[in-house]
């Protein structure tokens, strides 16, 4: 931003001159960003790549919510691991194509979330919060003790199969990466798309001031249970897309740990802004991945990363960013 | 045998049939000049002390042992911390035999991780060998011609426990057993065991998954008045069960408790004083004979503790590997995987142990009971030998496993 040529002309000229810099700037790292993610398969691990996208999906949902909305969801993992344990029993048991499997995932994630944020969001703060984790355990119970589940086994060996009726290998790591990258561009999309539509304008004054937006006569009930069973149905996406690239789904996917972890990614990127839980996501999953070789326990530094986070940096990283940005 | 051999030798031909030229070419030899073993367990989570780091420590003594290489070419042996989560254990196994060219993966603490992981060696043609998880589906449904498990499953644990148990005098019992799909097995099998012994259940009880209070639990099993009060839970549970069992005076009061699923390294963490008295089932012990005393010493001065079952175990898996990939001459899985089926298991771990054809090595298991206090001569001083398990008794057939790769 040193770059920036205020000392060539006029003052007057700077602003239209400077919009139209930061929208150059901005194309080119949109253009460099999106060239490194589609080059990235041929120089990092590609199944550790589609992990990152899975759980930036994941995240991206639950930002939706608390970002935006200012529900603080406290069972997301229901809906990643209700959409995990549907779409690995859709396409191992039930034999379904991957494309279907993956859409029955997300349909169960949205259905879980309709059930539950219909009892939820009658309350508000910390209530809300204990409802969802409530539920949330109901459903890791359901898991543990359905047979379906395979308990603590998990469902294991999930074929990956074809997709487009055998056009597309998808046991290819190369072929599945570029598929998973287009779903949670797909779904990235999604929240992007409801962030800035009226829809999105309504449930970010709800988030500022609720009684207001009752009092304007919007039905604050209805939009906020929308937005719960989108963030709920893109959860579930993002987990029947995992149980493919892992072809497994297990009891981890349900956990209340697993709410935890993407409140985690949601918070170290930034919540409420579009690209945080993207970069809070692969932080958490590369900080899991790259320290499990070392001898130090993989807990301890995220647990120290959060800290940092939480006492020097609030606003998340791209929050940070975005805020020094702004302030220049 | 017959029906096995033929069934083996199918998926031989099979294999043959499909390799590549110059995989085939190459198959004698050991590929990438180096032979690597990588030891994947939980090293941060609940089961870090059950396994953990101490499983790597033992793999590098067997390499060390073995003399660092095999067939003039050196052997590596890399670890990495799942977390306890079968995603992580999933891309990690991938990326060691993708990128970084491992040729086995062992330890595996837990089923989850353990049945993810031998999926992917299936689909990879790699050698996996599970010390750390118990589950018998590993031999069963989901058996691999790559695939091995080594030390204990529930079924041994539960004729260890439960059957040995009732010849020694336990013959009524009463069940404490975690609501979940484990818990029933573990009570179920264990159950069948006791009754084929001549033993009588009195009763059972269901404690939820992570309970931290036993009382009414533990009330109710001192009021059946059963001779064994049965643990089939796991981890932390187990832990708090012996705890609060010691503080209502269980075992002073004349009944015995049967552990299901603990290990020296749990009865270390827990501390004689709270489990004394406590009965349990495992394939390894330091202090059986005199090669396994050295053994415990050796190890204790680099790890800093004494091994369970699934260190030594790891051990022997290790060693056994190594042994097949220098009879075999190569690293190649078809024919590593057969010389380890071949070569009868001899080492600190297991006497004359044989692996069966679905994968399982058969070895005997031991029932300890844990001593008191005042018996105790030091730290690891912890178990009395009350039977032996022999291993035909305790591991079941190949042919009853269900495993399908065999016996077609």
């Amino acid at each position: 931003m040193d770059a920036r040529p205020t000392d060539l002309m006029p003052a007057a000229a700077v602003p239209a001159r400077r919009s139209d810099f930061n929208r150059a700037l901005y194309t080119g790292l949109a253009v460099l960003g999106l060239a490194c993610i589609v080059a990235a398969p041929f120089a990092i691990y590609p199944v550790f790549l589609m992990k990152i996208l899975c759980f930036a999906l994941f995240a991206a949902a639950f930002n939706l919510l608390i970002g935006y909305v200012g529900l603080l969801s406290f069972g997301h993992a229901a809906f990643f691991g209700g959409g995990a344990y549907a779409s690995a029993h859709a396409l191992k048991v039930w034999g379904w194509p991957p494309e279907l499997g993956i859409l029955f995932g997300a349909a169960v994630g949205a259905l879980l979330g309709l059930v539950m944020g219909f009892f939820a969001i009658r309350r508000q703060g910390i209530y809300f919060a204990m409802i969802t984790l409530a539920l949330a355990q109901m459903v890791f119970f359901v898991c543990l003790q359905a047979p379906f589940t395979g308990g603590e086994d998990g469902i294991q060996n999930v074929p990956r199969g074809f997709l487009l009726g055998g056009l597309i290998d998808l046991s290819v790591n190369l072929n599945l990466y570029y598929v998973v990258l287009a779903i949670t561009a797909f779904g990235l999309f999604a929240v992007w798309r409801v962030v800035h539509s009226p829809f999105g304008a309504v449930l970010q004054a709800i988030r500022e001031n609720e009684p207001r937006a009752i009092s304007l006569g919007y039905r604050v009930d209805r939009y906020k249970l929308g937005a719960f069973v989108m963030s709920a149905g893109l959860a579930g996406l993002a987990g029947g897309t995992k149980a493919l690239v892992f072809q497994l789904a297990t009891l981890t996917d349900v956990a209340w740990q697993m709410s935890g972890e993407v409140i985690l990614m949601t918070l170290l990127g930034g919540i409420g802004t579009l690209p945080g839980p993207v970069v809070g996501a692969a932080l958490v999953a590369a900080l899991e991945h790259y320290f499990a070789t070392s001898s130090f326990p993989v807990t301890i530094i995220t647990g120290l990363v959060f800290m940092a986070c939480v006492l020097l940096f609030r606003r998340g990283i791209v929050g940070e960013v975005l805020h020094r940005l702004r302030r220049r | 045998m017959g029906q096995v051999n033929l069934g083996l030798a199918c998926v031989a031909s099979l294999v043959a049939a499909t390799a590549l030229t110059p995989m085939a070419a190459t198959a004698q030899t050991i590929s990438d000049g180096t032979v690597k073993i990588g030891i994947l367990n939980d090293q941060s989570g609940v089961y870090a002390e059950f396994g953990g780091r101490s499983s790597f420590e033992a793999a590098r003594m067997a390499v060390e042992d073995f003399g660092g290489k095999v067939n003039g070419v050196p052997v590596e042996v890399i670890t990495a911390d799942h977390q306890n989560k079968p995603d992580i254990a999933s891309s990690i196994a991938r990326q060691w035999y993708d990128v970084d060219k491992v040729d086995a993966i062992m330890e595996l603490t837990t089923s989850s991780v353990a049945l993810a992981v031998q999926g992917i060696s299936k689909e990879k043609r790699r050698i996996d060998i599970v010390t750390g998880a118990a589950t018998t589906e590993l031999t069963g449904k989901q058996c691999s011609p790559y695939g091995f498990h080594w030390v204990y499953d529930t079924r041994a644990l539960a004729v260890g426990t439960g059957g040995a148990l009732v010849a020694q005098g336990g013959n009524s019992w009463f069940f404490l057993t975690a609501d979940y799909a484990f818990g029933y097995s573990l009570e179920s099998e264990t159950t069948k065991y006791v009754k084929s012994k001549g033993g009588e259940v009195k009763g059972s009880v269901r404690h939820p998954l992570s309970a931290n209070d036993f009382s009414s639990f533990l009330l109710q099993a001192q009021a059946s008045g059963a001779k064994v009060v049965g643990l089939a839970n796991a981890g932390l549970d187990t832990a708090n069960a012996i705890k609060q069992a010691s503080e209502f005076g269980l075992v002073q009061g004349g009944q015995r408790l049967a552990g299901l699923l603990f290990t020296l390294a749990e009865v270390h963490g827990l501390g004689l004083k709270a489990a004394q008295g406590l009965t349990l089932t495992e394939g390894w012990y330091w202090d059986l004979n005199d090669e396994t005393r050295a053994f415990g010493k050796r190890f204790q001065e680099r790890a800093k503790r004494m091994p369970n079952m699934i260190h030594t175990g790891t051990y022997s898996a290790v060693t056994h590997y190594l042994k097949a990939v220098q009879a075999a001459g190569t690293d190649d899985a078809e024919a590593v995987a057969k010389k380890m089926r071949e070569l009868p298991v001899q080492d600190v771990f297991a006497k004359d142990g044989r692996v069966q054809a679905n994968g399982r090595m058969v070895h005997d298991m031991y029932l300890f009971e844990v001593k008191k206090p005042a018996e105790s001569k030091g730290p690891y001083d912890y178990y009395k030998l009350l039977a032996t398990i022999p291993g035909s008794e305790a591991f079941g057939k190949a042919e009853d496993s269900g495993c399908p790769s065999i016996g077609q």
